[in-house]
């Protein structure tokens, strides 16, 4: 196996991963958008509904991923609903491991993600309003960064792999 | 909130499954009573003593010592009882025999073969080495189901080569390797290179004889029989050249410094008989509890995937299986509330994004290896414990799957 690490998780990410809120695909959203990918491990899919004053009434997600990542998105839908695209812009991965009583280290992706996620969404809320709100910076933010990063790097290792013909060979090893 | 506390909290939240099977006797296990019983007296009723030091508590501590060495020797052919070093884990008998080796022999460089699968307490120290003395690591590839070719084997062992390492029996997917024909294809390309086999899943379950076989060292592991954690032991050939990776006082055991584990090692001497007391019989009982478990999955949950051999060229106690669409370290959770204890070589347990390195090597891709459950059974499993776990799991994995943003038809199965 690979490197272990201990994961103490927060009895809330156990309580919410047992108790997932706001789950499934939403058939009137009007954005959808979604951050990971199969190969890294975790993916989330994030559905809003934007309603007038741009204020989420609604959103709900769908995640493949640890159980940190499915809290971590449950929480998330918990925690933009009924607020502004402006003020839901402002929630931090910092923010959000907070509400889930502090992961540890090694699952802070799980929040970058989720958070990532939501990013997403707003840009895509907006670019097909053909909007441009001052608030909503150009620059991506770090949480925006990460993922990207993380998704280009399983992309970087299949290219790489098939470059060498397969997993089955050194290239495939660890 | 301390680690300790939130920790205290995760546990009540978790609660009391109303049964539990436990599978991951990879990584480690319970103990027996009667290995508990074996060790007792030796942590204050006798053999309490340091084994070199002459007095009558320390010569009770060499004498189990002592009979633990003759008992390994013996269930694996030694002809010499010093043969048999015991060392604190499985790890450290893999790094005694490989970094032990290489550091002995750090003059001749060269090059050191491991297969693609081999656990990391040997593949770890193997770069170690390279990276200390300048000697090169070449990996071998296998096939699909975890097997080293003998003849993709010879293409890789030249006069360079002073030291090959390949596993008897793989510890996640089971392959029970052809390590015969493995050791003959290497002494035949060079007599001089020594044959290592990492054979801690292997011992106990495969017929192993050292001078049939013709291996050079071969580790074995304390927990991996039932025995307790914190005990290996390394048969290491005589002439074979070894010098301690770890510095200490050396005593009864010259290879290994630090105070003997002596009530572990009584303790892993009940395991060894317990695990060797009607074997053949043990074997075809776990075997039959394998497939039990593997045909039940198959036929109960779709999209799954099974990882390494069938059949009798897998070990008896090993189930790997791949659940398509959901992410294995939440299905160990998840099975963990439902009081089934399994463990997975998905990326999400380990400190880089990259998931088991046994997996990748057979081919799987990343999200199939993600979704992977290593399952341990032993005679200690009972057929009801098999029933428990495909009642549970089919219900585990459907609720994964619901919660999902991945499913059949989105991403191509293999």
């Amino acid at each position: 196996m690979s490197t272990r690490i201990p994961l103490p998780y927060s009895p809330k990410v156990l309580e919410i991963f047992r108790n997932p809120r706001n789950l499934g695909p939403m058939e009137d959203a009007t954005v959808v958008e979604s951050a990971g990918s199969p190969a890294c491990g975790d993916m989330i899919k994030l559905y809003l509904k934007v309603g007038e004053g741009d204020v989420i009434e609604r959103a709900t997600f769908e995640s493949y991923g640890c159980a940190a990542n499915i809290a971590a998105a449950s929480i998330l839908t918990e925690m933009v609903k009924g607020k502004s695209l402006r003020e839901a812009w402002q929630i931090s991965w910092k923010q959000l491991s907070d509400e889930l009583g502090g992961l540890p280290p090694i699952k802070y992706h799980c929040s970058i993600l989720a958070v990532g996620a939501l990013k997403r969404a707003i840009r895509a809320y907006y670019g097909a309003k053909g909007e441009k709100p001052e608030w909503l910076p150009e620059a991506m933010t770090p949480e925006e960064r990460q993922v990207l990063e993380e998704e280009e790097m399983i992309e970087r290792y299949y290219r790489a792999l098939g470059r060498l013909g397969g997993a089955q060979g050194e290239g495939g090893s660890a | 909130m301390s680690v300790a506390a939130k920790l205290r909290e995760l546990l009540r939240e978790h609660g009391q499954p109303p049964r539990e099977v436990y599978f991951d006797l990879e990584n480690s296990g319970w103990v027996p009573p009667e290995v508990v019983e074996a060790m007792l007296p030796y942590f204050n009723a006798r053999g309490y003593g340091h084994p070199s030091i002459t007095h009558k508590p320390g010569w009770e501590a060499l004498e189990v010592l002592y009979e633990a060495k003759e008992l390994v020797a013996r269930t694996l052919g030694a002809r010499n009882i010093e043969e048999i070093a015991f060392t604190h884990s499985g790890t450290e008998a893999n790094n005694l025999a490989v970094l032990g080796y290489l550091l002995a022999n750090r003059e001749r460089r060269g090059k050191v073969v491991v297969s693609a699968v081999e656990h990391l307490s040997v593949i770890f120290p193997a770069e170690f080495a390279a990276k200390l003395f300048g000697f090169k690591v070449v990996r071998v590839p296998v096939d699909g189901e975890g097997f080293v070719d003998p003849e993709v084997l010879k293409s890789y062992v030249d006069r360079e080569t002073v030291l090959v390492s390949v596993q008897a029996v793989n510890h996640e997917i089971g392959t029970v390797q052809p390590l015969k024909e493995l050791v003959d294809t290497v002494k035949v390309a060079n007599p001089d290179a020594v044959f290592h086999t990492d054979a801690a899943d292997a011992y106990g379950w495969v017929n192993l004889d050292v001078e049939k076989l013709g291996v050079d060292m071969l580790t074995v592991s304390g927990h991996k029989v039932h025995g307790p954690r914190g005990v290996g032991a390394l048969y290491a050939r005589e002439g074979v050249k070894l010098e301690p990776p770890l510095r200490g006082q050396l005593s009864a055991e010259k290879l290994w410094p630090g105070v003997e584990n002596v009530p572990l090692i009584a303790g892993f001497k009940r395991a060894v008989e317990l695990q060797f007391e009607n074997m053949e019989r043990n074997v075809s009982y776990v075997k039959g509890l394998r497939d039990k478990l593997i045909d039940g999955v198959l036929a109960r949950v779709p999209h799954v995937l099974v990882n390494g051999p069938l059949g009798e060229r897998r070990t008896p106690n090993n189930a790997n299986l791949s659940f398509l669409y959901v992410e294995g370290e939440a299905l160990t959770v998840e099975l963990s509330m439902r009081g089934i204890y399994v463990s997975s070589g998905s990326a999400c347990s380990s400190r880089i994004l990259e998931p088991s390195h046994v997996l990748l090597a057979i081919g799987r891709k990343h999200e199939e290896a993600h979704g992977s459950i290593l399952f341990k059974l032993s005679r200690y499993h009972k057929p009801e414990d098999i029933d428990y776990a495909l009642e549970e799991i089919p219900k585990a994995v459907a609720r994964l799957r619901a919660i999902s943003s991945l499913a059949p038809g989105q991403v191509a199965p293999t």
